[in-house]
């Protein structure tokens, strides 16, 4: 484990989303305390949801993990992370994400954030696959 | 008449605009009007990356004013947004919007606001921006989605009391 500060984690999505992502990440990958917290956009206005993300992220390095990147909770986290080094949003959430975030966070920002969207990307497959 | 939906949401263009309402009014522009957003090009990228393929216009209250009897008749399908009732009351004040329908779109809480919908907040200055746009031939009622039912202006005002 390096000297770095552990990365915390913020999911934003609508409605319950983002509790339900935290509750089975506990699930498979065991309790992770403050490692994820998680944030509704529900009956928040933009202010508001910004305002929500600064107090959560504070001054530590933060991704910020979003279920869409065009509604009210990416313009927020986008919003909140704009010319601050230490805060990276990451749209199109899910598990598998998640799930490599919490064994990873020690790793700086700039190398967390590619590998997150890889892990991302590659959880997305169809079965059966075509050829 | 090319302008479809007039919508007061803080949110402005995000998914209850774009897949709820543009999807079933074949929307192909979003007019947001908007001062602060008008001169604010990273903000205006924000948005541009939920629209899809519609044309989105970021304009100023006076460009508005200047430009809207045109959007009312050019044949393009739009959308117009405001993120506050005052700046739709301002707008309907050209008397370009008599006969129009305004959509309180989302509202949310804030120091003085009051609740009457999970989606709508009203502070006093927003009761009286609606009412002014009422007494303008202004039809207004809240409703997030355009398959739910419509909550009339009387019933916001009345919940407001």
């Amino acid at each position: 484990m390096s000297e770095t500060a552990l990365v915390k984690g913020v999911v934003v999505a609508h409605g319950g989303m983002a509790r339900g992502l935290i509750d089975a990440v506990s699930r498979i990958a065991g309790p992770q305390g403050d490692a994820l917290v998680a944030l509704s956009n529900e009956d928040k206005g933009p202010a508001e949801l910004e305002g929500d993300i600064d107090a959560l992220a504070g001054d530590d390095p933060t991704v910020i993990f979003v279920d869409l990147h065009s509604g009210s909770c990416g313009h927020a986290a986008f919003r909140s992370s704009r010319a601050r080094g230490d805060r990276l949003v990451l749209c199109g959430v899910n598990l598998p994400a998640l799930l490599d975030f919490v064994f990873h966070r020690d790793l700086p920002l700039a190398d967390l954030g590619p590998r997150l969207v890889e892990k991302a990307r590659d959880a997305v497959v169809a079965f059966p696959r075509e050829g | 008449m090319s302008v479809d939906l007039y919508r007061v949401d803080e949110r402005l263009i995000h998914g209850q605009v774009v897949l709820g309402w543009g999807g079933q009014l074949a929307t192909r522009r979003y007019i947001v009007v908007d001062d602060e957003l008008a001169g604010s090009g990273w903000e205006q990228d924000l948005y541009r990356l939920g629209a899809g393929g519609a044309e989105l216009v970021f304009v100023t209250l006076s460009e508005a004013l200047g430009a809207l009897t045109g959007w009312q008749v050019d044949g393009v399908a739009s959308i117009l947004l405001t993120r506050d009732v005052r700046t739709m009351r301002l707008l309907s004040e050209s008397g370009d919007m008599d006969g129009c329908a305004v959509n309180i779109g989302g509202l949310h809480h804030a120091p003085g606001r009051v609740r009457v919908l999970d989606y709508v907040y009203l502070s006093p200055r927003d009761d009286e921006d609606l009412r002014v746009l009422a007494d303008q031939g202004v039809t207004v009622s809240a409703r997030d989605l355009p398959d739910m039912h419509p909550t009339s202006l009387a019933t916001l005002l009345d919940r407001r009391r």
